[in-house]
């Protein structure tokens, strides 16, 4: 698209500093003119995609960082993010709507990120994260 | 605990409890981790058995907060108490609505609502 700006920043694994991130991401959707329904739901994913990154993909390692590329049109926006842990099989995570899950922590995090986002994928490893959300999409 | 690590507005209606929360986002983990142990207390140290949380002020919450949310669900219950989330907006309704938790909470529209019958 010819509107699109990419950006690219690392970071130890502090959430203070994913937050930072997270809050760049936002301002340009904001700046485009994305809805704000839109905006919660980026927001909300990136929150959580990015805690998981740092928590249970680097495990709060310092010397370890998380990588986000980001790509932002007036259309679309699309993130990757990838720790440097050992990754993890999406499909073991318990489902957390499921009655004996409920009351459990761990898997609501996913589970938001896949609904308010238009596209979520992970690599195989498990420690890269690939999340797009285009705009006007109808979900 | 010092003032400025409230997190919540405590307020006696009757013998019901209202905590409201203070803060807009409850994103940060050490922000959930007071929340949490503030919340925990009210059931705990204070053994208040009707409470009510009242979201009117809250825009954004993740996961790490529903967590704690549904700890609290789950102490109040084995202290025999009951409760109530009231004025959620429609965005963070959503979240629950996503994870099913709409169910698992009693959820009002608004303190007034979460109120009455208590």
């Amino acid at each position: 698209m010819p509107d699109t700006d990419e950006f690219y920043d690392e970071f130890p694994s502090d959430t203070a500093r994913g937050r930072e991130v997270q809050e760049r991401i936002v301002c340009e959707l904001e700046n485009r003119g994305f809805a704000p329904r839109d905006v919660f739901g980026v927001r909300l994913a990136l929150e959580e995609a990015l805690v998981n990154a740092i928590k249970h993909g680097n495990k709060m390692d310092p010397d370890k960082v998380v990588k986000v590329h980001w790509q932002v049109s007036s259309e679309h926006v699309r993130v990757v993010i990838e720790d440097q842990g050992e990754g993890f099989t999406v499909s073991e995570v318990p489902d957390p709507t499921e009655d004996e899950n409920l009351d459990k922590p761990g898997g609501r995090g996913i589970m938001l990120m896949r609904s308010f986002m238009s596209l979520i994928e992970y690599n195989d490893r498990g420690n890269q994260l690939t999340m797009e959300k285009r705009k006007d999409a109808d979900d | 605990m010092s003032a400025g690590h409230r997190r919540l507005d405590i307020e006696e209606v009757g013998d019901v409890t209202v905590a409201r929360f203070v803060d807009k986002k409850i994103l940060d983990e050490g922000n959930i981790q007071i929340i949490g142990n503030q919340l925990f207390s009210l059931v705990e140290e204070e053994g208040r058995k009707k409470i009510v949380l009242d979201f009117s002020n809250v825009e954004y919450l993740s996961s790490a907060a529903l967590g704690k949310l549904i700890t609290m669900e789950k102490k109040v219950k084995a202290a025999k108490g009951k409760l109530r989330l009231c004025a959620v907006r429609p965005d963070i309704y959503e979240v629950f609505a996503i994870t099913k938790l709409n169910k698992l909470f009693d959820m009002r529209d608004n303190q007034q609502a979460a109120l009455e019958g208590f």
